[in-house]
């Protein structure tokens, strides 16, 4: 099934500087009893953004409006635990197309290529400078270019490179779908079955 | 030939393709799935039309969204029981074998699926958990994977993978009395934090290693996880065969010595390489607990809590929330402080060895009045030995109410809530903010200190309750 190309992504951002942010932070195991993909936006952070009383917890700051966009500048280790691939849908359900950190939980990664949510690996230096950036001046924009694997601070001009796995940055480009492709190789799996079984 | 890991082993002979500067195509012997990570991957199978493509290599259980009591009622929540019938419909649609709710063979899947006899040595396994690492100590590629990837699976036994880095990781010595499995895997966590093993596949190694049972085996690849690596494994040995030999029944193997004697050229040649090797030594590891809010948080049971998280200097702001969030203070000891509740269970500790260990110290005495416990076992046939060993009798004695078998407060999607504010000492895997329900506070542990908890009802040294002999 052809899925949607990723473009250039222009966008102001919003900050998250915590370390270790787990999927259980991302989305509560209370909330995955769901059997659908859509709809977990409204739960994302939830324990963050609401207070026990149910009201908003407007010292978070995904509920102060100052900040918004498509771009979520997280902290170091991102994603870890479980693994979930309800965290990411809930990220990409409430608008964000990309998470820029220092470092991602692997399973985490993997989830959030296979669902369309870029995952940004900048070095701990140029994360610092641009949480700061962004937190300093709410209308801060980044320009994503994944073609040129680019990172652009529009308001300093400065451009970063990322590393993607090249598979999976074509993937993301035209659009592909990682099942079409191995659905395509069944008779290849097949005959690797037959091998397989002679092995042992 | 080039010295092999036994990761690499097993990793390179279910490669069905390599694709250039991409992952691997890795063929997949055994697949588990649960409920609540499987719904939305037969959703895509519907939406494309196709079929399972090999449902014998699929086992389904219901674990993680099942109350622990009253099982043979209805689910009272209607998600819950919706997500539960959901895996029923599919199962039964797609012709895979299901070990449901009531099933006499239900239980969490990583309880299961060894004590079964499905985990096998050499086998790739994954599911859409992240503790499938759990299986690794059988010596198995074992992993945990994303919905999308659990329909990859479901659609053609294999999954898109980059290949991880190689970690060695040797515990040599003996243990002290009193310090366990579970003591060894936190020590390791703990030196080298929530993320000091992403990117790699870890094999346990050394003395210490090999002297423990599976079931202690396991406790230590489960939390492989929670270092950030994508799995753990240990090289199958006599321990392990002898493991299987005992078992009733191994699905599809009719002569186990045949399959032995293949097993036993798996492990690691002796000039392997690894892209990263630690050593630590077993008597040095004391009984452990948590004190923050990840895996990596964690200390020896009497230390202090430390200053800050960075050396010689100023904490993090990450810390000084997640210390907040516990009550704690830098630099606080912990012994003599309050516990409100004790979980024994999960994947990580809800085995017959943990029960029995649990049972070591509660046998003759009492609950103290201030701990609520869930003992949780970790599936039928644990629940079944509980009843067999005399132990449902020796909890029963000291006050303890005894679950059916599920994940419960591990993660808390069903009503075994810790309250907010609460203390739990928990034999679990994670102590993250929120994981046992909103504001509660988790404080991991071995069975061993969380039975001296449940007795004392506040932080206790376990060393202080067993003797010399025990360890």
């Amino acid at each position: 099934m052809a899925k949607v190309k990723y473009d250039i992504l222009e966008s102001t951002c919003v900050p998250l500087p915590l370390e270790n942010v787990d999927t259980d932070q991302i989305i509560p195991a209370r909330f995955l009893s769901a059997t659908s993909r859509e709809g977990f936006g409204d739960n994302l952070f939830r324990d963050w953004r609401y207070k026990k009383t149910g009201e908003k917890n407007n010292e978070f700051i995904l509920n102060n409006s100052k900040y918004g966009g498509k771009v979520l500048v997280a902290g170091k280790n991102f994603g870890s635990g479980s693994s979930r691939e309800h965290a990411v849908w809930a990220i990409f359900d409430y608008g964000f197309r990309a998470v820029i950190s220092s470092f991602f939980a692997d399973i985490f990664m993997n989830n959030a290529l296979n669902n369309g949510l870029l995952p940004i690996v900048i070095n701990d230096d140029h994360l610092q400078k641009l949480q700061d950036l962004v937190l300093k001046d709410p209308s801060t924009k980044v320009k994503i270019d994944l073609e040129k694997q680019t990172l652009k601070i529009i308001p300093t001009g400065d451009s970063v490179r990322f590393e993607i796995n090249p598979y999976k940055k074509e993937c993301l480009l035209k659009g592909l779908d990682d099942i079409d492709y191995l659905l395509s190789m069944k008779s290849l799996i097949t005959s690797f079955e037959k091998t397989k079984s002679l092995e042992i | 030939m080039k010295p092999k890991t036994l990761f690499d082993k097993i990793w390179d002979s279910h490669v069905v393709r390599s694709i250039a500067d991409g992952p691997d195509v890795l063929y997949i012997d055994r697949h588990y799935i649960h409920e609540v990570t499987s719904p939305q991957a037969f959703n895509g199978l519907k939406e494309r039309g196709i079929p399972v493509f090999r449902p014998a290599k699929t086992l389904a259980t219901a674990d993680h969204n099942i109350p622990t009591k009253d099982q043979h009622l209805q689910i009272r929540d209607e998600l819950s029981r919706n997500q539960v019938e959901k895996l029923n419909e599919n199962c039964l649609k797609y012709g895979i074998e299901l070990f449901g709710l009531n099933h006499s063979k239900n239980g969490i899947v990583h309880v299961i699926g060894p004590e079964l006899g499905y985990t096998l040595p050499g086998m790739t396994i994954v599911c859409g958990d992240s503790h499938t690492s759990t299986h690794g100590a059988f010596g198995t590629i074992a992993f945990g994977v994303g919905t999308t990837e659990v329909e990859m699976v479901l659609a053609t036994q294999c999954i898109l993978q980059p290949k991880p880095k190689k970690m060695k990781i040797t515990v040599n010595g003996n243990l002290h009395k009193g310090v366990t499995s579970k003591d060894i895997i936190m020590h390791i966590i703990s030196e080298i934090s929530a993320s000091g093993a992403t990117g790699y596949f870890v094999e346990y190694c050394g003395s210490a290693i090999k002297s423990l049972s599976m079931e202690a085996r396991m406790t230590i690849c489960n939390m492989s996880i929670e270092m950030g690596a994508r799995g753990g494994l240990i090289a199958p040995d006599e321990i392990t065969f002898e493991y299987l030999r005992e078992l009733p029944s191994i699905p599809g193997i009719d002569n186990i010595n045949v399959s032995i004697s293949d097993w036993k050229k798996l492990g690691s040649d002796p000039e392997a390489i690894f892209d990263r090797e630690l050593e630590f030594k077993a008597d040095s590891i004391k009984p452990m607990i948590t004190y923050g809010t990840n895996p990596g948080m964690g200390m020896a049971i009497d230390g202090s809590i430390p200053l800050s998280d960075v050396k010689n200097g100023k904490a993090s702001v990450s810390f000084i929330k997640s210390l907040d969030y516990m009550g704690f203070k830098p630099g606080m000891k912990l012994l003599g402080h309050q516990v409100d509740y004790v979980f024994i269970g999960s994947c990580t500790n809800g085995r017959i060895e943990d029960f029995r260990a649990f049972a070591q110290i509660i046998k003759g005495r009492k609950k103290a009045a201030n701990v609520t416990a869930l003992i949780v076992p970790g599936s039928k046939k644990v629940e079944e030995q509980l009843a067999s060993e005399g132990l449902l009798e020796t909890f029963k004695n000291a006050g303890f109410e005894v679950r059916q078998p599920g994940c419960s407060s591990c993660l808390a999607m069903n009503d075994d809530k810790i309250p907010a504010g609460k203390y739990a000492v928990s034999t679990s895997n994670r102590n993250f903010e929120g994981r046992q329900g909103p504001g509660a506070r988790t404080l991991l542990a071995s069975p061993l200190t969380a039975a001296a908890a449940a007795i004392t009802g506040v932080i206790t040294d376990p060393r202080n309750y067993i003797s010399e002999k025990i360890s």
